[in-house]
């Protein structure tokens, strides 16, 4: 018994030597390969995409007078007249103006000074990503619902719409639809890019969560269906209290699966002049040339909302598991 | 109070199954029905017409002076008065022994939840589990859950119990305390019919045994004439198979 103890361990310590060296290969590999086509690596390029911080100075070149404030968001420009009637300009952060019409200036004088952290490129496609995510899946799961709903509808019309809107958009490329909502929807209504593309990936992301849904409710016992209307309770009703319940504890592993394509779907819309995440990357590697450690930084923080998502998604998981 | 006139249902799955032929039977308020036959018989299917679970072909059933065949009528009310028990319990899984119990007073009676629960703790009282009610269906055993399936039903105040094969599903020693918790509704008066195999449970409540085969129903009687003297050679040999 103790020996077989034993064996186990040294056979699951011999494993964990393995996996370290397969990491190592793996890395050093890549360095390798990096080396051979002689890559210069400049991950020094890489955090002020993500934020850096701005340092500003504003020093008065004459002496003269404010003649007027044109306030902008986030910079208001100071307009000055000096001695000799010609204007000036001076660009300072709206929140850090302590000057007003009328107020002599004098040359050297310092009209403002900051250092400030501000988002980079990659951080703005960041959130982007997250704001177009988070809404798409929000709308997803709605028209998810009432497409399952509609496709387990016994009267032809809802279900047979449901088919056809779930095989239409299974049946076609993602990026197509995009192109449709940006080109056609989009023109038509007179749609924002964001507007257009947070539409294509939720209607996109609807017709795949109607299946899950779908399965889903099928999976739930009649009988409980039946419990439910036995006790007098409507079709609304129950479906409410009795069975979307159980079965959005069961489908939520695959609707998981769901979100985390939809976030990383979420990256075509690049192409409506969207700059999300990889859209940020693309247009950095484009003035760096340092394509290696910008995608391999943007490929991080894909897996940074991902990984997010999945942790969330095994908490409600280990919530649920209350009445197992 | 309860009034079949004629009623006929097929059902058309792989082949044509005459579930009910020509189905009549009246229940008085009070009564109870025990319905007995081989499976097949379409006892099941006769209870589910009776709360409109299966919609019959041709016929009539009147609930409580309630036209169920009527499209006028509103169907969730009549369910709301005429409680169901199935054979495999359906407790709803992610809900409390005691959110079972309530739910349906609280969605469709419309009552509070404080009052609702109340109920539910004096019902649960009555089956014998109040010391469950804050556990899941999945932790409790078959006996317990029926027994809250029968809770369930009762918190509607119902006028009428429809019991489909309450005790086919459990371990043999646990069909006595499901019986017992049948038997008080039983002495209480309530409206009752019963599909089951339970002969001993028949003999001593019902004040009426229907024994159905192949969609009939081929005799209707008191214990008495149906276990000491059936007139028919298939309820006999039934009878014989099962006592």
């Amino acid at each position: 018994m103790k020996d077989l103890v034993h064996n186990q361990r040294f056979r699951n310590g011999a494993s964990w030597f393995v996996l370290v060296l397969i990491l190592i290969g793996l890395v050093s590999g890549t360095f390798q390969t990096t080396k051979k086509v002689e890559y210069i690596w400049r991950w020094e390029k890489i955090p002020r995409y993500i934020l850096f911080l701005e340092k500003g100075k504003v020093v008065a070149k004459d002496d003269a007078v404010v003649t007027a404030l044109d306030k902008k968001v986030g910079m208001t420009t100071v307009v000055v007249s000096n001695s000799r009637g010609e204007q000036q300009y001076y660009m300072i952060p709206e929140d850090l103006v302590s000057l007003s019409v009328n107020d002599q200036i004098r040359s050297g004088q310092v009209l403002a000074q900051w250092q400030r952290w501000k988002s980079g490129l990659l951080l703005k496609g960041l959130i982007l990503t997250l704001e177009i995510s988070v809404l798409s899946i929000l709308l997803g799961i709605v028209i998810g619902l009432f497409t399952g709903l509609a496709r387990l509808s016994k009267s032809p019309a809802p279900k047979w719409l449901a088919i056809g809107y779930i095989e239409l958009i299974r049946g076609t490329p993602l990026l197509v639809q995009i192109y449709i909502f940006y080109f056609f929807v989009g023109q038509v209504f007179r749609l924002s890019s964001f507007t257009a593309g947070v539409l294509a990936l939720s209607v996109f992301a609807g017709a795949y969560i109607a299946e899950i849904i779908r399965a889903g409710i099928q999976s739930i016992h009649k009988g409980q269906m039946e419990a439910a209307r036995s006790l007098g309770m409507n079709y609304p009703q129950a479906m409410q209290y009795i069975i979307l319940p159980q079965a959005f504890k069961r489908i939520l592993p695959p609707l998981a699966g769901q979100f985390i394509s939809l976030i990383k779907d979420s990256s075509l819309v690049g192409v409506i002049a969207l700059v999300e995440l990889t859209r940020a990357g693309r247009e950095i590697g484009t003035s760096t040339f340092n394509y290696f450690e910008v995608f391999f930084t943007v490929a991080a923080l894909y897996l940074i909302l991902t990984f997010s998502l999945s942790m969330m998604v095994q908490y409600l998981e280990r919530r649920f598991a209350a009445s197992d | 109070m309860i009034d079949i006139k004629g009623v006929y249902k097929t059902f058309y799955s792989r082949h044509k199954v005459e579930a009910l032929v020509d189905v009549s039977l009246q229940v008085e308020k009070g009564e109870v029905v025990v319905i007995c036959g081989p499976s097949g018989s379409g006892k099941s299917t006769l209870l589910r017409c009776l709360n409109h679970l299966e919609t019959i072909d041709r016929g009539d059933i009147v609930i409580d002076t309630i036209h169920l065949t009527d499209s006028r009528t509103n169907i969730n009310k009549v369910r709301a008065e005429v409680g169901m028990v199935f054979q495999s319990f359906n407790l709803f899984a992610h809900m409390t022994v005691l959110e079972n119990v309530s739910i349906a007073q609280i969605k469709v009676r419309k009552r509070s939840r404080s009052e609702s629960e109340k109920i539910a703790i004096q019902l649960l009282q009555k089956v014998g589990i109040p010391e469950k009610a804050k556990s899941y269906p999945s932790q409790l055993s078959g006996g317990q859950q029926q027994r809250v399936a029968i809770a369930r039903a009762l918190a509607m105040q119902p006028k009428i119990m429809l019991f489909d094969e309450p005790t086919s599903a459990l371990d043999p020693e646990m069909i006595g305390e499901v019986l017992d918790v049948m038997k008080t509704l039983a002495r209480e008066g309530m409206t009752m019919c019963c599909v089951t195999h339970e002969m001993g449970f028949a003999r001593e409540v019902a004040d009426r045994i229907v024994f159905m085969d192949e969609g009939r129903i081929v005799e209707i009687g008191t214990p008495e004439e149906l276990f000491n003297d059936p007139k028919e050679d298939r309820t006999r040999a039934f009878l014989a198979q099962i006592l």
